[in-house]
């Protein structure tokens, strides 16, 4: 087996192949172990000889954030079983190419799980409470001179509709229980072992909701999953929350229907073009905008470092790996 | 009934209004600005005042009012009614329980997320085009972090509930210990705030409680800490707040209430820390509806002689 060449000599490290594009560099030097060999292909010495004798062996990738790996990225290592992913969302690796490979890959497992869900639910309470408008009412003097500040809605009996009910899905659900929200959800399988309604398709799920929060895979299925119907049948006093990927929602749709009033309110963590957002937004009091960061927390990195060692090490000693996914 | 004159002290709710009109001799009394010749000339008629948490019936008006049989406010707290003066001339007071809890205590944890993992920053961030510019900092983590909650009434209960499903463990004050709470009670504000890292404001207004947030609660909850308030304005010493903010002595805060509403300290309308709402924690338009019929089945039970629904007094 593999094992026996690596040994504990310096020379016989277990190699990583760091996968990163510049900005996002995540100080990864600092927190991985000494105890594996990293091999960076925007490190100089990387098109050395010696060098590339290694990375034609190298059996794990690290991707680092959003940067994409693409099927010719990982035809340059052909030697390559495992694609260790750090975010939650895996929209930037080419799955299929992985599958095609049997290539096993993992994403950040439960590590952003409890700060996106958090996060979710304050955007929902921004939304329907009025709070970040609110706040904005308070800072330009507005409150003396205009006196009532338009009422908001109640979270209590508002129905909710989840899509994607896995680790961040089933925390918002949690989470939101006690605040009297009915909990639905729509995933592309019913869940065994969970007592929410289950619909099949998005429309039915937004025809009986007054809410619906998107923290779902973007895939080829859940691209644009968000269209001018679901936002119709979702109605007029509706609110639609997002800290998925952007794409999940046609956004010049959403951004329509949000200028018209045809829904009710949005809270956006995410974009189609990041960081452009549409500039119609910024002028509406509805709508809650966030720049991508419902999973920054300095807690949510540490935990994350710890899913992606304990991925790596479990690779490297022929174990399950914590937080592999399934490929289809 | 209608010709029982009701005393609306200020503009509180539309459909209050409009439902008092169709019952009662409704004043409305924002209408009167020479408020002394209103009250010569219709005093004798008015025998019910409803007031709200920020205009009620203080002793002046009671005095000026020798028919006045009942005060039916339409907030819970009865800060701004003079309870002893409606005691000793035998007048009912009510006030709006239980309906507005849950808001309450949703606004209680809207702000705690917001305060900590800064969304109102967020949304100033991203209208004002700075995201382009670079990626926004990190926040701070919810879930998991001590919650102290001052008051475990029926808001405080709500409040604990929801936050449990963050993770978060609870501690609690108040007078006395509740011999049936599962959650941790300390005897002294200063060492619920020593020991929690969000600190919320969840009791009556009352002269014991006045300014229970002062200087050494603040330092005692700390560079790191929160607070919240959705109790009263005056609950906090808001000097001592204003400079433990900007001095970085405390680590943000969340506001729903001030000391002299509407006006909010403008020094901290330029710190990223705090989070400041209209004092709207009770502002639905579900839950002023349900406000608003209490007050109106509280003044229908007193004027047919029935029990009335939420008696305080």
């Amino acid at each position: 087996m593999a094992s026996e060449a690596q040994s504990s000599a310096p020379d016989n490290l277990p190699l990583v192949l760091i996968h990163r594009i510049p900005p996002f560099e995540l100080s990864f030097k600092s927190w991985l172990p000494t105890r594996f060999r990293l091999l960076d292909p925007l490190d100089p010495s990387f098109s050395s000889p010696q060098t590339q004798s290694l990375v034609s062996s190298v059996r794990l990738l690290l991707c680092l954030g959003p940067s994409p790996l693409t099927s010719d990225i990982l035809d340059r290592f052909p030697s390559v079983q495992c694609v260790v992913g750090s975010s939650a969302g895996l929209d930037h690796v080419d799955l299929a190419t992985c599958c095609r490979r049997g290539i096993t890959v993992t994403n950040a497992g439960d590590a952003f799980s409890a700060d996106a869900a958090d996060f979710a639910v304050a955007l929902l309470i921004d939304v329907l409470r009025r709070v970040s408008a609110g706040d904005r009412f308070i800072r330009a003097g507005s409150w003396p001179a205009k006196g009532q500040y338009p009422l908001g809605s109640k979270l209590g009996g508002k129905r909710v509709g989840i899509i994607g009910l896995g680790s961040i899905g089933s925390m918002i659900a949690k989470r939101l229980e006690p605040f009297g929200c009915i909990i639905a959800y729509n995933s592309r399988r019913k869940k065994p072992n969970v007592s929410f309604p289950h619909y099949e398709n998005v429309m039915d799920l937004a025809t009986n909701s007054d809410a619906l929060i998107l923290c779902c895979a973007l895939t080829n299925e859940t691209h644009h999953m968000i269209n001018k119907d679901v936002m119709t049948a979702l109605g007029k006093e509706g609110v639609i929350i997002n800290v998925g990927r952007g794409a999940l929602i046609d956004e010049k749709e959403l951004v329509r229907f949000l200028v018209k009033g045809d829904i009710g309110g949005a809270g956006l963590d995410v974009y189609e073009e990041e960081p452009e957002v549409p500039r119609e937004l910024f002028e509406l009091d509805n709508v809650v905008l966030s720049p991508h960061r419902a999973v920054a927390t300095p807690e949510a990195f540490v935990a994350l470092q710890e899913v992606v060692i304990a991925n790596i090490e479990a690779f490297f000693a022929n174990k399950p790996l914590p937080s592999q996914i399934e490929l289809e | 009934m209608d010709a029982i004159g009701v005393l609306m002290v200020c503009p509180m709710s539309p459909y209050l209004e409009q439902e008092l009109e169709s019952r009662f001799k409704l004043f409305r009394f924002w209408n009167f600005p020479q408020k002394k010749e209103f009250l010569k000339v219709n005093s004798s008629s008015i025998r019910a005042v409803v007031g709200t948490a920020i205009a009620g019936a203080d002793a002046d008006l009671i005095e000026s009012l020798p028919s006045l049989e009942i005060v039916a406010n339409f907030s819970v707290g009865l800060d701004k009614v003079d309870l002893v003066k409606c005691k000793d001339k035998g007048i009912r007071v009510t006030n709006t329980p239980d309906v507005l809890t849950e808001d309450v205590a949703d606004l209680a944890i809207g702000l705690i997320l917001m305060t900590l993992r800064r969304v109102c920053e967020c949304d100033r961030y991203v209208r004002s085009g700075l995201w382009k510019k670079g990626d926004f900092k990190l926040t701070t983590k919810f879930s998991g972090k001590s919650v102290g909650i001052i008051g475990l009434g029926r808001i405080g209960l709500a409040i604990a509930k929801r936050a449990e499903a963050f993770g978060c463990p609870i501690s609690y004050y108040s007078r006395s210990q509740k011999l049936d709470s599962k959650y941790k009670y300390f005897p002294s504000v200063i060492e619920l705030a020593s020991n929690c890292a969000i600190l919320v404001v969840a009791c009556p207004l009352t002269d014991e409680t006045h300014h229970i947030i002062n200087r050494k609660v603040i330092d005692a909850l700390g560079p790191k800490g929160v607070l919240i308030n959705i109790g009263r304005g005056p609950h906090v010493d808001e000097p001592e707040l204003v400079s433990a903010l900007i001095e970085g002595r405390l680590g943000g805060a969340g506001l729903d209430v001030f000391e002299h509403e509407p006006e909010v300290p403008e020094q901290l309308f330029g710190l990223d820390n705090v989070v400041l709402t209209p004092h709207v924690a009770s502002a639905t338009v579900e839950t002023r509806k349900a406000m608003a019929d209490l007050v109106i089945g509280n003044l229908e039970a007193h004027f047919s002689k029935k029990p009335l629904l939420t008696p305080v007094v």
